[in-house]
């Protein structure tokens, strides 16, 4: 990674800052301030689809952290996701709680059972852990459904409009900056959770498990507190999505969201905060083009073009990344920056 | 009695299917060290491929499984060339993500082809009948068992008799000595990626006989993993004798559990309950190597 000229770095806190000079700070406030602007000149529709890619950002950060930094893969994420959803969905629309307790108590919810099936991960790696974590996501959409008197099993559940205080969510701007503030405050905490000494720990799990063991790194805790940590952030998308649609039904969690998920982290550069936002973000756009297009084609050529249009292009976009850029986008996003950096002197490869 | 004699007899044809679906992910796994997730997949294209070759090709049944065949052939090389090469010696989470790739992209052109509709061809397979006492066997079992079976003695018989069974052996035990002995072990990922697809492509027609092609069939793919678990991920045998017990478990299971649960389903659930079991209590399946770690 480059830095400026004149910019250097003299101590470790210098080098482990997130931003390196006044100019970033600025350019991110200047970005922040946009975000908050966005309801000012943005549509409905635009505010759901941002909307969309908050929630998304949000999960993807909670993969990042399991999956990216700790290395323990998991195809479970939109399973993890529901168990937060339902639990706060149950806790407003039968028990009456409001919903700035239930959304937290949602993401406890989704840590524990993170924690449940994060407990083969002390024995198992890679592929097996994959197998275990895909069962995981099956074994929990099951229970929802079948506790059929509390959730409302197939037929879902309605949930009264999310309130907080005497605020209304009901508006699509409100519930827009619900979004924003949770995947920024998200992006912080994820930011600095890897750089705390769990966050070292889980990179060295990551690397190599036996060698961090060796150097006193406790695999059990730490691997615990990854799946823990990452569970959570599911459980407040899971969470949020649900309270969007103010209805949880199963189908909001379908197990290709699970790979999805995986899809996104790898487009947007695994074990890479920024990374995680960037391929979140894509492949969402990627989602509402295969939308747009998606009608056009199944009247052109068949009615099954658009469902078919969709498996598609999201495998050939994850074949695509992992053959062509497997650092992902974060990494094309930083040569271009270089490239900018150095102009002139930038040299074509 | 009879009702679970029933259960354990169409259970153990079943389980014969599925393990002849496991086999093609062992194989795979054994000579390239590639988890293909993928696996169901081709049994979703084996589904619709019979479909289509006995009927609107109306073909009969011997040249429907030749064409099938064919067309597996060449589906597995075009995969490997094309999708696996490029990622040799990749980590291991690119390559599953990769063939998870793979899989939704056959899933979307099963839906563009076939229009994920169910098509039904039961009844266009021979027929036999069999009656043991008071336990009928039911026809498609018993094409499912024979061709399995079938299936099952030709692979070992091309593993232990012919060059190329050779030298998938002598990969999946050792990497690096075959390439040094002149082998060429890209041929070899392609052969095995090969008979994975044909495996599955059969397997595929098999099940399609029993119940119709529709989309459901990639799930199979997912018992397939459960057999492959619990068997242990490197061990053939191991696959056979766990597909029959996964396939027994899950009739009884379903024959059993379902009329007392409200929702039902429980066939659908069973693979993962074992899965997560096997995970949890014994990760290297019943005949897999443990591997062990050394600092």
């Amino acid at each position: 990674m480059g830095l400026s000229t004149g910019t250097f770095h003299e101590n470790y806190a210098q080098d482990m800052a997130i931003f390196h000079s006044r100019p970033q700070w600025g350019i991110m406030a200047v970005f922040v301030v946009f975000l908050f602007a966005c309801p000012l000149f943005f549509s409905d529709r635009m505010l759901t689809i941002l909307t969309m890619m908050g929630i998304a950002v949000i999960s993807v950060h909670g993969l990042n952290i399991l999956t990216g930094y700790c290395g323990q893969i998991s195809m479970g994420h939109a399973g993890f996701m529901a168990v937060g959803g339902y639990t706060s969905a149950v806790l407003c629309a039968k028990l009456g709680w409001p919903f700035w307790v239930a959304l937290p108590t949602g993401a406890l919810a989704a840590g524990i059972a993170g924690l449940i099936f994060g407990l083969p991960s002390l024995k198992i790696k890679g592929f097996y852990l994959i197998m275990a974590t895909i069962a995981a996501h099956f074994i929990i959409i099951w229970t929802i459904i079948q506790l059929r008197s509390v959730t409302g099993g197939p037929d879902g559940l309605s949930i009264p409009r999310p309130m907080i205080g005497p605020i209304s969510l009901s508006s699509k701007a409100s519930y827009f900056y619900l979004t924003l503030i949770l995947a920024c405050l998200g992006t912080l905490l994820a930011k600095n959770i890897i750089r705390t000494r769990a966050g070292r720990a889980f990179i060295a799990i990551r690397d190599n498990d036996l060698a961090a063991e060796v150097m006193g790194i406790s695999l059990w805790s730490y691997k615990l507190q990854a799946f823990f940590i990452g569970c959570v952030y599911a459980g407040v998308a899971g969470s949020l999505l649900i309270h969007y649609y103010s209805f949880a039904s199963t189908d909001q969690f379908p197990f290709f969201d699970s790979v999805w998920y995986l899809g996104m982290l790898i487009v947007g550069g695994m074990g890479n905060t920024t990374g995680a936002i960037f391929g979140a973000v894509a492949l969402r756009l990627l989602d509402e083009l295969v939308t747009m297009v998606g009608p056009i084609l199944s009247a052109a050529v068949a009615p099954q073009a658009a469902a078919s249009l969709a498996l598609i292009s999201h495998g050939l976009i994850i074949i695509i990344f992992l053959i062509f850029e497997p650092r992902g986008l974060a990494h094309s996003w930083e040569m271009i920056k270089d490239y900018f950096r150095l102009w002139p002197f930038s040299r074509e490869e | 009695m009879t009702f679970f004699l029933q259960l354990i007899v169409t259970g153990f044809a079943q389980g014969m299917v599925y393990a002849l679906i496991a086999i093609g992910f062992v194989i795979i796994l054994k000579c390239s060290e590639v988890f293909n997730i993928a696996q169901g997949h081709f049994v979703l294209i084996g589904g619709y491929l019979g479909y289509t070759f006995l009927v609107p090709f109306h073909m009969p049944i011997w040249a429907a499984l030749a064409a099938a065949i064919a067309t597996a052939i060449v589906m597995g090389l075009i995969i490997e060339r094309l999708i696996l090469r490029p990622l040799l010696g990749e980590p291991v989470l690119a390559v599953i993500m990769v063939t998870i790739a793979l899989a939704t992209i056959l899933g979307g052109l099963a839906t563009l082809i076939w229009g994920a509709e169910y098509k039904a061809y039961h009844g266009l397979l021979p027929t036999i009948t069999l009656n043991v006492g008071e336990i009928s066997i039911p026809s498609e079992s018993l094409i499912g068992l024979i061709v399995s079976v079938i299936c099952v003695a030709v692979l070992m018989l091309l593993f232990r008799y012919t060059k190329i069974g050779l030298a998938m052996r002598a990969t999946a035990e050792d990497l690096q000595v075959v390439q040094s002995m002149g082998i060429r072990a890209t041929t070899v990922y392609a052969v095995s990626w090969a008979i994975a697809c044909v495996v599955g492509v059969i397997g595929g027609i098999l099940l399609g006989g029993v119940s119709g092609a529709n989309m459901d069939l990639a799930n199979v793919g997912l018992k397939a993993f459960a057999v492959v678990l619990l068997g242990g991920v490197n061990s053939i045998g191991g696959a056979i004798v766990a597909g029959i017990i996964l396939g027994m478990l899950e009739n009884i299971a379903a024959g059993y559990l379902d009329p007392l649960l409200p929702g039902g389903g429980l066939a659908q659930v069973f693979p993962f309950i074992v899965m997560i079991i096997v995970l949890i209590f014994k990760p290297h399946g019943l005949f897999g190597l443990a591997r062990i770690e050394r600092v």
